[in-house]
Order: C-alpha cells, then sequence, then structure tokens
C-alpha cells in the first residue's frame, strides 16, 4: 500500500520540477519573501491565480484606472464597480427608493424624481434596468450623465455625474415596456429608447387578432438638454414601428453619424398562445431563417419631425410608420435568425448583429448599405419599409460558436463577442480599416470559457469611437458552483478578463447579489470629476442649485401660519455634528409640515441623516445639502428624531423631539 | 561689480543705509499679503490635516472646520479673535512702514524712534498672538459637551489635543516683517557708522567695499 503511494508521489514531484524548471527564473514566485511563498502554498495558490492577484489587487488608499457603471437588474438601481480591483463604490437609488441616499423616503425633491416615473399615476417603485448609457461628446465618453432605462416599465432615468445622484425619470407615454435602451447619439443630442414587446399604438386595448393592424413598436427619440441636464420630452420624439419586437439598438457614429440600427427577433408577428394550441413565443418567433435589421436615419426623422409630419399621441410627437417607410427614414436588412445584440464599430463602419440562434456574427457594411438604398434595389415588407438585399449590405460573417449575443471592440482591432450558449467570450478579428497588423480580417482567434450564460460583455470605453482595450468584464447570468451557496437564488458572476496580452486572461469572480444586471459601461476614471462636497452651504441636489430654503446658521427658525383653514407648520433648521437646531418642533395633530434642513458642514464625508420614525422619513444630508419634507402631522406623540450617519463621537446625542400634541 | 558699488556710495555714502530702509518699509508692506502664522492640525480622520493661515489682516483655511471641532470643547469661533488687530493691522503696518521709509530721508539722530514701530512689529505680533491663544484656551464654554482643562495652544512648535497633534509654525509673512526689523537696525546702524566716519575723515571699509569715501562730507 506503502510504497503504491510512494510509487505515484515520485512522478509527480518530477512532473513538478519539470514544470518549476520549464518556467525557469522567470517565474514572479521564485525571489519572493519567504512569507509571501508561504502564504502561496498555504492557499494552494497557482502561478495564473497569483498573477490574476497582483493584477487586481488595488492598495487602499490607491484608486481604480477604470469605473464601470452596471445596471442593478431588478434592483432598479446602478452599481458603480472600480476596476480592475471590483470593488462595489456605490449603489445608486434610481428606479427603487434607496434609504441611505434618503431617496425617495420623505426628501421632495427625490419623491418628484420617482413620481416623473409613475405611470399614469400609478405609483412604480422598482425597476427592471437593463442598459447603462454614459453621456457622450463626438463618440466619446465625457463623464457628465449615466442614462439607464427600465425594460419593465418603459420608462428612462438620468443620473448626474457630478454627485451619483438620480435627477429625473421620463415614463415614456405610449409604451408599456422597453428593450432596446437607453443609449446615446454621438453628442448625445438623443437619448434613444428601443422597444422590445409590440403592443397597440398609444397605450390602448386591442385584441391580439388585430396585432398586425394595431401592433407597433415605438422607438423613443428623449432630446436631451445637457445645459440642463434634462430629458426634455417636448423636444422628443418617436418612430412608428411594425410590430417585429425591435431588440438591441446601437447608434451610428463616425461615417454612420445621424443613424441608427436595431435588430429585431419576432418578424414572423406570433402572438402565442400555447394554451391555446399554438406554438409558444419562443418557437413562433423562431420560425423564419431571417429576421430584418433596422435601419433608421434619425437625422431625416427629426428634420421631418420639425417640419410638422407628426401625429401627437398622449403629449409626444409620433413620425408615423408609412411616414417612416415613405421618406427614407426606415429601412430593412434581413439579419439571420432571431438575433440579439447589435453593435457598432468604433469608426462606424460596420454594423456587427450577434447570431443568437445562428452560430455567426453578422457584419453589415455602412457603405454598401448607403449603395443599396441609393441604387433603390429592394422590395418592401407588408408594412411598405424598403427591404434592402442581404447579399448587398453584408460585409462578413464570422462563424463564432453558440449563442452569439453582444460584442464589444478593443483598440488594436478585435472585437470581443458573448457565446451565451458556449459560456464563452469570442475574440475575433475585424477587417477594413482595423486590419493593419496583416493578421487575417473576419476570423476566430481565441475562445476563453467564463462561468457561465454569459450574457452582455462590457469592454473599457468599448463603445465609444476609441476603445481602450485591456478590461473585458463578463456579465454571467449563472454563477452555479463559482461562490458559497447563499440560498437556491443565486449570484450573478461579472468576471474581468485581461485582454491586454496575446491571450485572454480571466482575473477576477465577482458576485452580484442584488438583482440581474444586464449591461454595464467602463470609463476611464480620471474623466469623472465629482463633487466631494457640495459646492456652497444650501444646496439643492436635485435642481443642482442653491436652495430657496437653504439655511443659514443663526437663522434657523419655525414659523407657524393658517393656510386654507388648516396651521402650516414650516421649520428651518440646520445640522451640524452633533445637533440639529432646533431640537425641540412642538406641533399639534393635524398641522401640515413642511421642514428644510440645511447641513452647514463643509468637511468631506461629513454627512448627516435625519429619521422620524412613524413618519417614513429617512434624509441623507451630504455635507452642503439642504433638504425639504412635507407631510401632514396624522399621528400624535412624542417623536425622537436623529442623525442616521453616525458622524461624531457625540452622533447619538445628535437628536430632537418632535412633539405632536393631540 | 564691486567698483560700480563703490562708485554710487562715494556720490553719496548714506545711500545704504537708506536702502536699507526702503527695503524695510516694502517687505513690511508685502508681508501684508502672506500669512504670519500657520497652524495645522492633524489627526486620522483628516489625512491630509486641517491648517489655519492667520495673515495680520484675516484667516484663511479649514477654518470653518477647525471651528466646527472646537465647539465640542467650547472654544469661541476664530473669527472672533483678534477683530481690533485685524482692523487696524494694515494701518499700522501702513504708517510703521511710512516711518521706516521715512528715515532714509531725515538724517536727524532722534528720528531713529520712528523705526521703533517697525522694529517692534514682528514682537507685537508674537504676543498679541500669545495672548489670544491663551485666551481662547482659558476662556473656555462651561457648557461644552466636552470639558478640558485650561490649556495655551503651542505659539510654536507642538501640542495635543484631544486626537489632534496641532503644530504651530511662523510664515513667510512673520520672516518678511522680521526681516524688515533687522534691515532697519542694520540701517541704523550703518547711518550711524557712516556719519561717525565722515566726522572723523576716516574711510570704513566692510571687505571690498568702501562705505565712506576720503574727503566726504555729511
Amino acid at each position: 500500500m506503502m510504497r503504491w503511494k510512494k510509487l505515484a508521489v515520485i512522478p509527480m514531484l518530477l512532473a513538478l520540477l519539470v514544470a518549476a524548471c520549464a518556467r525557469g527564473a522567470a517565474t514572479p514566485v521564485a525571489g519572493l519573501p519567504a512569507e509571501a511563498q508561504a502564504v502561496i502554498k498555504e492557499r494552494g495558490l497557482s502561478p495564473d491565480d497569483i498573477v490574476a492577484a497582483l493584477r487586481t489587487y488595488i492598495p487602499g488608499g490607491k484608486y481604480d484606472e477604470y469605473i464601470m457603471f452596471s445596471s442593478g437588474g431588478h434592483s432598479g438601481q446602478v452599481l458603480v464597480i472600480g476596476i480592475p480591483s471590483m470593488r462595489l463604490l456605490k449603489v445608486i437609488g434610481v428606479f427603487t427608493p434607496e434609504p441611505w441616499q434618503g431617496y425617495g423616503f420623505g426628501e421632495k425633491g427625490t419623491l418628484e424624481v420617482l413620481e416623473g416615473g409613475f405611470a399614469r399615476g400609478k405609483p412604480i417603485l422598482w425597476g427592471d434596468t437593463h442598459h447603462p448609457a454614459l453621456s457622450e461628446t463626438e463618440g466619446e465618453y465625457d463623464g457628465q450623465f449615466l442614462f439607464i432605462n427600465d425594460k419593465a416599465n418603459a420608462r428612462l432615468a438620468v443620473i448626474d455625474l457630478r454627485d451619483f445622484e438620480t435627477k429625473q425619470i421620463v415614463k415614456n407615454p405610449n409604451a408599456i415596456s422597453d428593450h432596446g435602451g437607453g443609449f446615446v447619439t454621438p453628442n448625445t443630442e438623443y437619448v434613444v429608447e428601443g422597444p422590445q414587446y409590440a403592443t397597440p399604438v398609444g397605450w390602448e386595448y386591442a385584441p391580439l387578432d388585430q396585432y398586425k393592424d394595431k401592433y407597433r413598436g415605438l422607438l423613443t427619440f428623449w432630446a436631451f438638454d445637457r445645459q440642463k441636464g434634462r430629458v426634455d420630452p417636448d423636444r422628443s420624439f418617436q418612430i412608428e414601428l411594425p410590430p417585429y419586437w425591435q431588440d438591441l439598438c446601437d447608434a451610428g457614429k463616425k461615417v454612420s453619424y445621424g443613424w441608427v440600427f436595431c435588430n429585431s427577433i419576432n418578424t414572423e408577428m406570433a402572438t402565442g398562445g400555447v394554451e391555446a394550441g399554438n406554438p409558444p413565443f419562443e418557437a413562433g418567433t423562431a420560425k423564419n431563417e431571417m429576421d430584418y435589421l433596422h435601419i433608421i436615419n434619425w437625422k431625416k426623422a427629426e428634420e421631418l419631425i420639425q417640419a410638422g409630419k407628426y401625429e401627437v399621441m398622449n403629449g409626444m410627437k409620433v413620425l408615423r410608420l408609412t411616414t417612416a417607410a415613405q421618406e427614407g427614414v426606415l429601412f430593412f436588412a434581413p439579419e439571420p435568425k432571431s438575433p440579439h445584440g447589435v453593435d457598432v464599430a468604433p469608426g462606424g463602419e460596420y454594423i456587427v448583429v450577434g447570431g443568437k440562434l445562428d452560430p455567426h456574427v453578422t457584419i453589415y457594411s455602412f457603405e454598401k448599405i448607403q449603395k443599396a438604398i441609393a441604387a433603390g434595389n429592394f422590395e418592401r415588407d407588408p408594412f411598405g419599409v424598403p427591404v434592402l438585399k442581404f447579399e448587398d449590405v453584408k460585409e462578413a460573417q464570422v462563424e463564432l460558436g453558440l449563442g452569439p449575443l453582444h460584442t464589444v471592440f478593443d483598440d488594436k482591432g478585435y472585437a470581443y463577442t458573448s457565446l451565451f450558449l458556449d459560456s464563452a467570450v469570442a475574440r475575433w478579428s475585424l477587417g477594413g480599416p482595423y486590419r493593419k497588423d496583416g493578421a487575417e480580417p473576419w476570423k476566430l482567434v481565441e475562445k476563453l470559457p467564463v462561468h457561465y450564460n454569459i450574457g452582455h460583455i462590457a469592454a473599457a470605453e468599448g463603445d465609444t469611437v476609441s476603445p481602450d482595450g485591456k478590461y473585458v468584464v463578463a456579465l454571467n447570468k449563472w454563477s452555479v458552483d463559482r461562490f458559497a451557496p447563499v440560498g437556491p437564488l443565486h449570484p450573478q458572476n461579472f468576471q474581468l478578463i485581461d485582454i491586454s496580452g496575446g491571450k485572454m486572461r480571466l482575473l477576477y469572480d465577482m458576485p452580484i447579489g442584488i438583482g440581474e444586471p444586464h449591461y454595464a459601461q467602463i470609463i476611464k476614471a480620471d474623466k469623472l470629476k465629482p463633487f466631494l462636497v457640495y459646492p456652497e452651504i444650501g444646496w439643492n441636489a436635485v435642481k443642482m442649485a442653491k436652495d430657496p430654503n437653504a439655511t443659514e446658521p443663526g437663522r434657523e427658525r419655525m414659523e407657524v401660519r393658517e393656510e386654507g383653514g388648516r396651521r402650516v407648520v414650516e421649520i428651518w433648521m440646520t445640522a451640524v455634528r452633533s445637533h440639529f437646531n432646533p431640537e425641540r418642533v412642538q406641533i399639534k395633530k393635524g398641522d401640515h409640515v413642511i421642514w428644510h434642513i440645511t447641513n452647514i458642514e463643509r468637511a468631506r464625508d461629513a454627512t448627516h441623516g435625519f429619521a422620524l420614525g412613524g413618519y417614513n422619513i429617512n434624509l441623507s444630508l451630504e455635507p452642503g445639502e439642504t433638504a425639504t419634507i412635507e407631510f401632514d402631522a396624522d399621528q400624535s406623540g412624542t417623536f425622537p428624531f436623529y442623525c442616521t450617519e453616525f458622524c461624531s463621537a457625540l452622533h447619538l446625542e445628535m437628536m430632537g423631539y418632535f412633539l405632536v400634541e393631540p | 561689480m564691486i567698483e560700480r558699488v563703490n562708485a554710487w556710495l562715494q556720490e553719496d555714502p548714506f545711500r545704504l543705509p537708506r536702502a536699507f530702509f526702503i527695503g524695510a518699509s516694502w517687505l513690511l508692506l508685502f508681508s501684508l499679503l502672506f500669512p504670519y502664522w500657520r497652524m495645522t492640525l492633524q489627526a486620522p480622520q483628516y489625512p491630509g490635516g486641517l491648517r489655519v493661515d492667520v495673515y495680520v489682516t484675516h484667516l484663511a483655511g479649514d477654518v470653518n472646520e477647525v471651528d466646527n471641532l472646537n465647539h465640542y470643547i467650547g472654544m469661541k469661533k476664530l473669527h472672533e479673535a483678534a477683530q481690533v488687530e485685524r482692523f487696524l493691522a494694515p494701518l499700522a503696518i501702513g504708517a510703521a512702514a511710512l516711518l521706516g521709509e521715512a528715515l532714509a530721508f531725515t538724517r536727524r539722530r532722534w528720528m531713529a524712534v520712528m523705526a521703533l514701530p517697525a522694529m517692534l512689529f514682528p514682537l507685537v505680533f508674537l504676543a498679541d498672538m500669545y495672548y489670544w491663544l491663551y485666551r481662547y484656551g482659558h476662556d473656555l464654554d462651561p457648557n461644552a459637551p466636552l470639558r478640558l482643562p485650561p490649556f495655551t495652544p503651542p505659539l510654536i512648535g507642538t501640542g495635543v489635543v484631544g486626537q489632534f497633534r496641532t503644530v504651530a509654525e511662523l510664515q513667510p509673512g512673520f520672516w518678511m516683517a522680521l526681516a524688515a526689523s533687522i534691515l532697519i537696525a542694520l540701517g541704523l546702524h550703518f547711518r550711524r557708522v557712516v556719519r561717525t566716519a565722515i566726522e572723523r575723515h576716516q574711510p570704513v571699509r566692510v571687505g571690498p567695499f568702501v562705505l565712506t569715501p576720503e574727503g566726504a562730507r555729511a
């Protein structure tokens, strides 16, 4: 018995020796201090592990090179993650109230932001956040704003990156749900919200047997006013599309500036009904070999809108389908087969469509599309939309593997496509102007397994006109066995991949335990210039301006007045370490209370909270911020209010009494 | 170079003390633009430290934050200190500088008194600074959250209050005022040397420099 064991051990040792000699002195493990060697041994780390650790470790006090803004999935929030450390820096409350940030728990400004996203008055306090989009100038991220859509309720949110807070939510007045958004045009002229599941146009009811006549997709162009930092619904418009279930979209850039591309997955116009013996949607929508890439001239659409060729539906200008089809706004090109991602190459020359049910990515040439349109060589679909010939517009097809979904780009002429079914990332070479290194164009180079079921993929500045390369992040839907079990609902898995070398290298698994993120964008960290404290005392963080109710120290007061037969009590309070002023607020039951609180601190990180138990109120008052709460004192009693952000040694004493006489 | 200086002095030997007086008054005036004194507070939660710069006319730096912290021990707000001094300082410095400058244009012995305000200014600043430090450390609000035994924050050097290490240092403004003071002293000295030399008809040399030429007359 012992002998056998020895016999097994000897070849193993020999193998190790050979391996060690093969690596030679170049291995970084040699020459490490004894303590490091001991740690490596104790933790059983491989040389690859050590390289990965060294590539991702950021010592305390040092900053990450990139910041990733990720959809928070069902949490309705946005995650801010450092790269390469994959540390979570912040969760930004967007569609869902967020108590730590005082977002939607009494503060008037934030409640108004959330109310902007109510559906015809109905409170909607979550979101299925999908695609974050950083604002761009000439196709480059400018670090000023972030947009994100809510698929479940067709909404778009605006986050100001001066303070990483949500400033506006707009509800699409004509769409129930959406998908292919948000993404921006190259100068953030518009934030585009693409549709998905077709519904009767104008928020109407129509039975499914009227699907072809009544049901439509709507591509929404939300005009963005950069000066105000707000979407301007009055300048926004929509383009009516056939009920083909448009999926993802991307904006043309550089040579294809002025165009938008969306794909579609249900040109079959399947209406489901598995319970009635019909093919279920999953089969019905996959019947055709080809669906349609939508090619949309938004500059032309903008001209038509300005020329008044629109109808107003629920307050929104809509360019009707017949106009779009006849006036050169909308064209189709066949695409195989129920595809998913559509991504425009950095220079705008190529449009890459991920086949999903087809193992290829199909690459379309913008130049060829323009030639085909000019030649007028097309048929029309049942809605009168010109359909270009596949062979006229196709540049190449590259077979990558099973389930190609989304594509991002690097700085060396390579594209990276997520393969859902293969659970892999494919690196493949672009052609044309991207191929100056003599490598074979349009060819699969390498596949890297990821864990598992990758959806979107994000690259460092990967969908700008000048990607940085360096890193790719795989947004995996399943983590299965990658983390310690935490119950049947498993975390998602973000995997950081180093793409700087000859081979892709997996560096880090980051569990996401808050929702299922869809897309993420990665910006160079030094492009972000956020406030460290608000610029002046009395700052209204929603309006991003000084608040008229800012309270100077020494001007704290309480006023009582009669208004419409009831008492209105208005309080102007300050907060500073470690007290509120006033500390006693005495009113009568039934009073209407308007309460302004200003944090008069100027020190970095000297945030105060304000919680009023029994009234569902919590505020976050960052240094300089003024917040306002307004409510009816409908229950009598003695309510302590206190600071909810541990601010100082006397933080517990930072409280007061709200006394409501019966 | 040396010859040019000697030639310049030969024309009028009082040029040297005059240059000292004029230089001193300008230095004193310019010192208004620079801090005289700085206190830096260091604590774990303030990685860069907190800084209060004292100019003769105003305070600068993290005054708000220091006030904010000081309230815990019942110390008064910094800007309330030395208000009269800060109001008068530009006038006083202007006057002292003018007097210093006036010395350049008189040779009367008793007029040396005019040098006193400018010469003593640095000392007056330190004394006043010490007075306020003493008052602020002793006149603490008895109702403050934290009660400390009375203390005097250091005028120069380091001290410790709670988790704060305080470092007090003199700043360029003070050094300029001190330099002005020394220049005036030198000016007075050389004026006397020159005057004596002329009275005794003896040339005076400092190294290669001839301060008073032979036969110069007062």
